[in-house]
């Protein structure tokens, strides 16, 4: 981040002063964060694009199939046929739908999910947006995301987009509590709510000491936690086996009048927001850019492989299970996860308070 | 206070889960079913009516048309009830042939199934895995009659041919090279024969990898387990048949208990269910392929030991061979009167009933003793499964209609005719 600031002053340093005068030191915090913003989200939308490709050819791989490999070498100009494809065509209004709400419910979709990535830190330092209370503004606004859905499903004027949207409604609300004590934990042994100084207290401790850092991360100390999270983000985003409010066999979705770029930017939503929850959990559990060995340098890479091995996570899921009755989705985030991270709170915080703290 | 209603969703007729046109009103309450009303009739094609005007053997292949994953056994009903009103013997080689291909069809019914059931619930990967073990008896069917779906193979008096002597194989292709051919072609060095041995030999494995990722399955238990029972009265109140029957307990198998062709010489079991729910629907059908696998490998052996005339030399009702037809003027005269004006059935009636892998398939034909059928009425089993859905969708929810719809393993081809 810094070396954008120092590139952008270079260029443009003189013939800002000489165009804003004594504006320009706060003309050029906005120029830079726009660059900055244009820095994430441009790669960001590329590895949207590109986790759609990497989903059909893994569960085409698994199911016994090759998956798309008839755009580009191996199908890698997929994502741009599809992309191409769906903003050339119409946005179906129906004619029952409340058009303004019809229209904005994917703005809500897709705007806290990339919102959200202005407090993630990629490295140590490299991050955009360093709020202290970074999870919290985090958790605040991936939580709009839901009106997205619920707005969706409300406005289109169709019984299975309305159920879909209800559903979700419930799920989403269910599975932040969930999230949110699982979180809750983890704030309490890094005592901070900022992301980065989450990740640099996984750095430390006994293990990390003998050089096996990977030991130190808090996937293990609270590994049921951890489960419950991991759990919890393939719920959160609507995924399979959670998936019922998309649930192409039953009512087949909240987004089912949409089409175009409308239904395009759910889709981007989904995928966008996958990314997220994953990079969350790396950063929260599995250390971030730490590397998982004292001999091995930290960096931006470690990150990476860990987010790639959580979707691929993801989409092992999708391609093996079967899909969860809605009642038993309730039943499972409310009565398992919940008692489960309520109950580790207790644990961890009595653990804490014990000589036999890991985390002093 | 604001009064509450309960609200209608109209599920199909174009719905991913309604297989084929099935179209239900559904009547909920939240997401609860309080009523479903199936709706029929968007396949009708007039099999029944058109029958009435077509000469006995050119109804035939419409009975392909009528439950089109399983063809080869509509055909089977159709052409017993012809045997039976003509009187006529049929080989035991052919008797052999057809159990043989009722056997793999039951195999092909009950992969489908088990792909649409598992796409339903949710489970996507299983109808890649079916389909993978259909395209190879696909190729069976396609070996011994020509074609894939709509085999047209079974004749009244026997069978179309006798089995093929090679299988097709793999041609070479920008996408095939040497290697691929290779592994592809393996089991189709020989004849149809060896190609359906080695599938027996490996197809159980298949099944189990099928067991492994459903049966034990938490998620797939909780949406299976005691979603659309059906008491063992109440099954036979319904007029249910075959594995829905079954999984409510009780052991009707026409197979067993009416035998046909040559059931009664070969050895398999028969499962049967004791809650009659969606999962022991599920079990049964699972372990309908084992058995029917086991039935696919005595027929093998026999048809290999022991060679012999595929259909009926009556020469009122059968095709004449080739060299008899081109040589003898008696064959000559007997293939042009059977493909001019067909074959005359005596004056009577016949309900002729086979296990289809859905049910009882039956086909009850009257005639007047004319080359073409008085009435012919279809019994097909999916009618009366269907008719049960108002009360086995009661209080479930609208993820359980799709699982029951699943699990009633319906095809619209049959049941609108």
């Amino acid at each position: 981040m810094r070396v954008i600031d120092d590139v952008l002053a270079f260029v443009l340093g003189g013939i800002g002063e000489r165009v804003f005068g004594t504006m320009w030191p706060s003309v050029f915090i906005a120029l830079a964060t726009l660059v900055k913003i244009a820095c994430i989200v441009a790669p960001l939308m590329l590895s949207m694009a590109y986790l759609t490709l990497l989903e059909r050819k893994i569960i085409g791989w698994m199911q016994a199939r090759l998956g798309p490999n008839r755009v580009g070498p191996f199908g890698l100009a997929q994502p741009l046929a599809d992309g191409l494809k769906l903003l050339f065509k119409e946005i179906v209004i129906p004619s029952g739908a409340d058009k303004w709400v019809f229209l904005a419910a994917p703005v809500f979709a897709i705007a806290p999910a990339l919102a959200a990535w202005a407090l993630v830190p990629f490295d140590d330092g490299l991050v955009l947006a360093d709020v202290n209370a970074g999870l919290l503004t985090l958790m605040a606004i991936t939580s709009i995301g839901v009106y997205g859905v619920i707005l969706a499903g409300w406005s289109s004027n169709s019984r299975y987009a309305f159920l879909g949207g209800m559903r979700s409604a419930a799920q989403l609300i269910s599975y932040e509590v969930a999230m949110g004590l699982a979180l809750v934990v983890v704030v309490m042994v890094s005592n901070s709510l900022n992301l980065g100084d989450i990740v640099r207290s996984q750095g430390k401790g006994l293990f990390a000491d003998a050089g096996f850092s990977v030991f130190s991360w808090n996937w293990l100390p609270l590994f049921p936690v951890f489960i419950v999270y991991l759990v919890s983000i393939v719920a959160e985003t609507n995924r399979a086996p959670f998936d019922m409010a998309e649930g192409e066999s039953e009512i087949i979705g909240f987004h089912l009048e949409y089409s175009g770029l409308a239904f395009a930017l759910f889709y981007m939503a989904e995928y966008a927001s996958m990314i997220l929850c994953s990079t969350l959990a790396a950063l929260l559990f599995l250390g971030g850019w730490l590397s998982p060995f004292g001999f091995v340098p930290d960096g931006f890479h470690w990150l990476f492989v860990k987010v790639f091995v959580i979707l691929t996570g993801f989409l092992w899921i999708r391609a093996t299970f079967p899909r969860y009755r809605y009642d038993q989705v309730m039943r499972l985030g409310w009565k398992v996860f919940i008692p489960i991270t309520l109950l580790w709170t207790l644990v961890v915080g009595a653990w804490m308070m014990s000589p036999l703290s890991v985390w002093k | 206070m604001p009064e509450f209603r309960n609200y209608h969703l109209n599920f199909g007729p174009q719905h991913p889960a309604a297989h084929g046109v099935l179209r239900m009103v559904l009547e909920l309450d939240g997401e609860v079913v309080v009523g479903a009303d199936p709706h029929i009739g968007m396949l009708h094609r007039g099999t029944e009516k058109l029958a009435e005007d077509k000469k006995w053997m050119q109804s035939l292949p419409y009975m392909d048309r009528l439950d089109y994953v399983s063809s080869m056994c509509n055909e089977h009903a159709y052409c017993l009830a012809i045997e039976k009103l003509l009187g006529i013997d049929v080989p035991i080689r052919a008797r052999y042939i057809r159990v043989l291909f009722d056997e793999i069809t039951r195999i092909l019914n009950h992969l489908l199934w088990i792909g649409s059931h598992g796409l339903d619930v949710g489970a996507m990967s299983m109808v890649l895995y079916a389909f993978r073990e259909r395209e190879d008896l696909l190729d069976c069917y396609e070996a011994v009659s020509g074609t894939r779906v709509h085999a047209a193979y079974y004749r009244p008096g026997g069978v179309y041919r006798d089995l093929p002597d090679t299988m097709p194989k793999y041609a070479e292709s920008k996408w095939k090279n040497a290697e691929k051919l290779d592994r592809l072609n393996a089991a189709r060095s020989g004849s149809l024969l060896d190609f359906i041995d080695d599938f027996v030999a490996r197809f159980p494995k298949r099944i189990d990898e099928y067991e492994t990722l459903l049966t034990e399955n938490r998620i797939w238990k909780q949406r299976l387990v005691n979603v659309g029972v059906v008491s063992r009265t109440r099954a036979l109140q319904l007029g249910f048949s075959g594995p829905m029957l079954r999984a409510s307990g009780v052991e009707w198998d026409l197979r067993k208990t009416q035998p046909y062709e040559v059931y009664d010489r070969l050895d398999f079991g028969v499962p049967v269910g004791s809650v009659g729910d969606c999962y022991d629907r599920y079990l049964v059908r699972v372990e309908e392929m084992r058995q029917s696998t086991r039935l696919v490998k005595q027929c093998v052996d026999w048809l290999r030991a022991n060679p012999g005339p595929v259909a009926s030399d009556d020469c009122k009702a059968v095709v004449p061979p080739r060299a008899e037809m081109k040589s003898t003027i008696e064959g000559m005269i007997r293939h042009f009167k059977l493909f001019s004006e067909g074959f005359f059935v005596p004056e009577g009636e016949v309900y002729s009933a086979i296990e289809h892998p859905k049910g009882e398939f039956g086909v009850y034909a009257v005639s007047d003793g004319a080359n073409k059928p008085y009435r012919l009425k279809i019994r097909s089993p999916g009618f009366a499964h269907l008719a049960a859905i108002g009360e086995m969708t009661q209080g479930h929810m609208i993820a359980d209609v799709v699982t029951i719809i699943g699990s009633l393993d319906i095809v619209f081809g049959e049941i609108d005719r």
